[in-house]
């Protein structure tokens, strides 16, 4: 599908976005070394085309929901690098007021329902936000996205089947990158052609080349325009490869540094520049210098986490519950 | 007045609900053509339509979830779940997000879903029907956990849960559903903040939540006619709790029985002893004292369930202990 004409200024952008998710999470990989990110750090690195091609056939008003693994689908969604620094370094200027943290990236502005660290439980939310359209009449859809190793969860089984029932708006958008956590598909899956586990469900269900941003993308507006119409959910896969470690905690003891190879010959970064280049789209200069402002905004926004500042402790409790005005005047109760 | 049952009440509750706003819709295991479980939805369906009468797989874990993400869509979902121990498999829902998002999100996000289910023992449905477990959701911070044990409250805490931004567990005894009794024709929305004390006493707080009220109402008559002057607190909201008016009975009365439908270790009844010990130590005449089910799961023949939960004469014996006992 990269054959397909693409114009020069949609190419860039393309190339552009998933730049800025691998120098973003480079950034992370070193400030982790350092200390200044903390907890769990799930790197989307290799997956770059899959969230950037899938937000592209996006609309504003569309609703994300995305995984652990989701810096990738927050900074091509439009969440501000500097913000989702920020929650990285767990600083109150983050998208989430630093409560959250790598795997939990929330925004209402672009509509971003996490960033959620159990798998598979955002593909039930994923079905009630477009219950919630359906019922009001509102023509948007829900991307959830998710791995490979969500589609071992009951709750895919029924949030599929609950999708399909209702025929409710959602693109069930499955990132299989082959591994959940350690555990390579073949050792979890008795069927492993996870379309057909969609297909079942009476579903149009998909697979494309994750690597292959331009295919991502085409596939996904594909799927949209049918959940759009009105049709029900879709289910699309992207065949992609997570070319780091799984968390900053992984020896990678579950597959050979050789397989790792063969798949970073695919990087989709460098293979869409050089599909660019082919097409006389890009100069080497003009990809160097996209490279150069992507690095400037890296540095930004760690210079903006750098200086942000910690949630005074006297706000710990804040937001466990919502403010009430009239719970609060009766000052009684709650502890 | 009115002569109605509790479950007369819930469905009223419901209907008015569905009628004011029209973001409200049921969403549960058989609650539109079957008409629930316990039959609270009865005649809905026809009624509101399957728009917002809406049967659902047998997918806790997804309707609950769903009923998240509708609640971030802008509605005001009301999940049945048919009984407590299913209620297990929606649990991830439950605690991981419905509980979170708020805090996780920095308070971008609400969460107004309201989740209604059945819980206790006395129909003989055996250990994966019966069990009382709203003292595990109690244990939760993120959401609040209301328990109906009267018509009013059964007619009235719903719209206020509703109108609550945050998730909102209503437990509702499976042995309340046919209890009959007069609820004004005024009754409505009531409030979900703060224990009742059903009967003013002196001598002794007896304090307790949904069914189990009755059987400590009952206690308290048995106990009256003794002349121990019980005071009978119903919780009404299980999280968070209303100390000052518990901790306040028991300033007064000097003495204190919780009684309780949960297993006794880690229960419900252990917060409110501590609570009553850390706040109004001092003011104690005895120690407290507690009525909790026996730890066993609850078994099915009719003699060894009421052997297993709290029960009148039990409650009687250990008021009448603690007043004995003179401090």
């Amino acid at each position: 599908m990269s054959g397909d004409p693409v114009t020069r200024e949609h190419g860039l952008r393309l190339f552009h976005e998933m730049l800025r998710i691998r120098r973003f999470e480079e950034k992370c990989a070193e400030l982790y070394s350092g200390g200044k990110i903390r907890g769990f750090l799930h790197l989307y690195i290799g997956e770059e085309a899959v969230a950037v091609g899938a937000m592209q056939a996006l609309r504003p008003e569309d609703a994300v929901v995305a995984t652990y693994r989701e810096h990738g689908h927050a900074l091509a969604r439009g969440i501000p690098m500097d913000q989702l620094m920020a929650e990285m370094y767990g600083k109150q200027e983050g998208c989430s007021r630093g409560r959250g943290g790598s795997m939990h990236v929330f925004d209402a502005r672009t509509h971003f329902y996490g960033g959620n660290a159990i798998v598979g439980g955002g593909l039930p939310l994923a079905a009630g936000l477009a219950l919630a359209d359906v019922m009001q009449q509102r023509r948007r859809v829900t991307a959830c996205f998710f791995g490979d190793g969500a589609v071992a969860e009951g709750e895919f089984h029924e949030a599929m089947n609950l999708a399909a029932l209702w025929k409710l708006p959602v693109l069930f958008l499955c990132e299989n990158n082959l591994y959940a956590m350690g555990t390579r598909l073949e050792r979890a899956q008795a069927q492993t052609d996870l379309t057909a586990k969609a297909g079942s469900y009476r579903m149009p269900a998909d697979a494309v080349d994750g690597m292959d941003v331009a295919a991502v993308e085409a596939a996904t507006r594909q799927a949209v325009e049918r959940i759009r119409h009105g049709d029900g959910p879709a289910f699309l896969e992207c065949r992609t490869y997570r070319f780091r470690a799984h968390s900053m905690f992984d020896a990678e003891l579950y597959r050979d540094k050789s397989e790792v190879e063969r798949w970073r010959q695919r990087d989709p970064i460098a293979t869409w520049l050089a599909t660019l280049t082919e097409r006389g789209l890009v100069t080497d200069a003009l990809a160097g210098s996209i490279d150069v402002s992507v690095s400037d905004e890296v540095a930004q926004a760690v210079q903006f986490a750098e200086a942000g500042t910690w949630e005074p402790v006297d706000r710990l409790l804040t937001d466990v519950y919502t403010p009430v005005r009239a719970r609060l005047a009766a000052g009684r109760g709650a502890h | 007045m009115a002569t109605t049952t509790y479950r007369e009440a819930i469905r009223a509750a419901l209907r008015d609900a569905l009628a004011r706003d029209p973001r409200v819709f049921l969403m549960g295991e058989d609650v539109g053509k079957y008409g629930g479980a316990y039959a609270v939805s009865k005649g809905m369906l026809d009624e509101f339509g399957g728009e917002r009468i809406r049967d659902t797989p047998l997918s806790e874990s997804t309707f609950v979830g769903a009923g998240i993400g509708a609640a971030l869509g802008g509605m005001r979902p009301i999940v049945e779940v048919m009984t407590v121990n299913f209620s297990l498999l929606a649990l991830d829902q439950i605690v991981n997000n419905a509980a979170t998002i708020r805090h996780m999100s920095g308070g971008q996000f609400s969460i107004p879903l309201v989740i209604r289910m059945a819980t206790g023992a006395g129909r003989q449905l055996a250990a994966q029907h019966a069990h009382s477990l709203e003292g595990w959701y109690a244990h939760i911070p993120g959401i609040r956990i209301v328990a109906p044990a009267t018509l009013e409250d059964a007619r009235g805490m719903l719209w206020t849960a509703l109108e609550d931004p945050d998730p909102v567990l209503i437990f509702e005894h499976q042995t309340l559903y046919n209890m009959e009794g007069n609820l004004a024709d005024t009754a409505g929305p009531v409030d979900i903040d703060h224990a009742a004390i059903r009967r003013p006493g002196k001598d002794v707080s007896l304090i307790t939540y949904g069914a189990t009220l009755h059987k400590t109402l009952q206690a308290a008559a048995t106990l009256s006619a003794e002349g121990i002057d019980a005071e009978v607190i119903d919780l009404r909201t299980l999280r968070p709790l209303d100390s000052a008016t518990f901790v306040g009975s028991v300033r007064k009365t000097h003495r204190a029985v919780v009684i309780d439908e949960g297993w006794r270790s880690g229960s419900l009844a252990a917060e409110i002893v501590a609570r009553i010990v850390e706040q109004a130590f001092y003011d104690l005449d005895a120690p407290p004292a507690r009525v909790c089910t026996a730890e066993v799961p609850i078994p099915y023949p009719k003699h060894l369930e009421d052997a297993a939960v709290p029960q009148p004469p039990a409650i009687v014996d250990a008021a009448r202990e603690i007043v004995g006992h003179r401090g």
